[in-house]
């Protein structure tokens, strides 16, 4: 089962783990949690905007969950994404599979991260005391979505 | 009456993150839209030449040679940074 979830209020990955259900086949479940970082360079980050395009967002993550959540055989795959304005600290993303066995769980979750840093439409913009900049995703992401081929 | 999207950096080029407008006579795909609004402004037309650029009408990710007679929302997408 896969749950994708878009939200502008403060996404809590302690409590979003604590209530994933557990099938009585799951022996493993594996997360992941990105953070706004509280500094870009020797600059300091004054709050990150991430904008979506409501209903389109969703629903590429969405496609994007169900070809990860397929080529792994997980239980269950949340992904539970940030929108809005963050504060440096704040989690921006909270990906967990669950699976009979750890390795499909571990590799489902860094898929996914892979396919969300170059695929999930959002557009991210770090507010710093110099201005404002637009984030794009970096050579290094670029370089491991295209080495993927799952979706 | 179109409505035009523009997201992430393309808002600041264009001034506004939306604009309806009744589609001029001659723009029939989404390439002739694109050239309309990049003759209009330079900065604009700057930004949405980048091949980077993509385009969705009606949700759906399309080519410019894609029809925008029928569209209801037309947006212009930069590259996606998630995650």
């Amino acid at each position: 089962m896969i749950e994708v979830r878009i939200t502008g209020a403060a996404l809590d990955p302690t409590a979003e783990l604590a209530a994933l259900p557990r099938h009585p086949g799951v022996g493993a479940v594996a997360s992941f949690v990105g953070y706004c970082r509280a500094e870009a360079g020797d600059e300091a980050v004054i709050a990150l905007h991430l904008e979506e395009y409501p209903q389109f967002t969703a629903r590429e993550i969405n496609r994007i969950a169900r070809a990860v959540s397929g080529k792994y055989a997980l239980e269950r795959l949340l992904v539970v994404h940030r929108a809005g304005v963050l504060a440096p600290g704040e989690p921006i993303v909270l990906v967990a599979a669950a699976s009979a066995h750890r390795m499909q769980a571990f590799a489902a979750v860094e898929a996914m991260m892979d396919y969300l840093k170059t695929d999930a439409p959002f557009w991210k913009r770090e507010r710093r005391a110099s201005g404002s900049v637009w984030i794009e995703p970096s050579e290094e992401d670029r370089r491991r979505r295209a080495a993927r081929s799952d979706t | 009456m179109t409505k035009i999207l523009f997201m992430g950096r393309l808002r600041d080029a264009a001034g506004a993150e939306i604009e309806e407008i009744d589609l001029p006579t001659g723009i029939g795909t989404v390439g002739d839209l694109r050239a309309w609004l990049s003759a209009r402004s330079p900065e604009l037309g700057g930004a949405l030449s980048s091949s980077s650029v993509r385009a969705a009408v009606d949700l759906e990710i399309v080519d410019d040679a894609h029809s925008v007679q029928e569209a209801r929302e037309v947006a212009f997408l930069p590259p996606f940074s998630g995650g």
